[in-house]
């Protein structure tokens, strides 16, 4: 089964990687107000159903992909994939 | 009569790269520093352990984040429950943070910029690894690092401060840190990370002509004597 996390620097957090992008999306003369960058790891998980590959990735963030302390993340599931 | 020498484990990961620093300066100030190669389960006897700087498996994911998955790494954490002195210095610092063997995160500096240069730090508890400076006193000691910037959220801060954990802060922030802050303790008081390089500043002959960082690490060297010949 496919699963797709999505990791963020936790609202609040300084993330100087997204406000360079931020200020050079400004210097091509885009409107942006504000930039955060984030991290994206695709997961093909062995598991029997949705809940239980659901259940995997979280502690797989938990103890490695995501620092709950500065970050969050996302669990997105490619059903019947 | 000399005093007996006694040893320190330099834990080396692959893309550590202050290691033999480390251990030369260890040896300079009277320990027998101890190569411990990170895939060695076992630790040697050994009176206390440093995690030296560098990029543990090139900062992969986040910086320190694999590296606590060494094999040695449950020995360290291991030592460090026994109540053994484990000093982590810059990658050691994330290693011990990410391990959770200390509190808080370090994050890429808010310059984005990677920052080398000697910084004045001020010593806000002396004691535990801090015990040849006085509370107070400022010391120069060379950063060298693009992920130094410590974060703590509000809860996590306060508690840090009233149990005097934070043992270290920069006099002019250099990197984003929450409160300046440049090093940390554990609560029990035997194990600390620190950003800056106290084995780059141990010989007036190289760097700056600094030698603070001697302070931080012979205190350490006590620690190791301490444990290891207190009973004999």
């Amino acid at each position: 089964m496919k699963a797709t996390v999505l990791v963020r620097p936790k609202p609040g957090i300084l993330d100087p990687q997204g406000k360079a992008v931020e200020d050079s999306l400004k210097h091509l003369g885009f409107s942006v107000d504000g930039a955060r960058v984030g991290r994206v790891v695709d997961l093909e998980v062995e598991a029997s159903d949705p809940d239980q590959a659901r259940a995997e990735v979280e502690r797989m963030c938990a103890e490695l992909l995501a620092n709950p302390l500065i970050e969050s993340y996302e669990i997105e599931l490619a059903e019947g994939a | 009569m000399t005093e007996a020498r006694p040893r320190v484990a330099v834990v080396v990961f692959p893309g550590s790269n202050d290691d033999r620093d480390a251990a030369l300066a260890l040896e300079h100030l009277g320990a027998e520093p101890v190569l411990h190669w990170h895939a060695d389960r076992e630790l040697p006897e050994v009176g206390a352990v440093v995690l030296p700087g560098g990029f543990s498996y090139g900062d992969y994911l986040r910086a320190g984040a694999i590296a606590r998955f060494s094999p040695a790494m449950q020995a360290v954490a291991d030592f460090a429950a026994d109540g053994g002195s484990v000093l982590g210095i810059c990658n050691g610092f994330q290693v011990l943070c990410e391990a959770g063997l200390l509190p808080g995160a370090l994050r890429p500096n808010e310059s984005l910029s990677f920052i080398c240069e000697d910084v004045p730090l001020r010593v806000e508890h002396a004691g535990a690894f801090l015990t040849r400076c006085e509370a107070g006193q400022e010391l120069t000691i060379p950063i060298k690092h693009g992920e130094g910037c410590y974060f703590a959220d509000d809860e996590l801060l306060a508690e840090l401060e009233a149990g005097g954990q934070v043992v270290l802060r920069y006099r002019d922030n250099p990197n984003g840190s929450v409160d300046s802050i440049a090093g940390v303790m554990n609560a029990e008081g035997n194990v600390m990370g620190l950003m800056p390089h106290p084995e780059h500043a141990v010989d007036p002959l190289v760097g700056s002509g600094s030698t603070d960082g001697a302070l931080i690490l012979e205190a350490l060297v006590d620690r190791a004597r301490d444990r290891l010949f207190a009973a004999a």
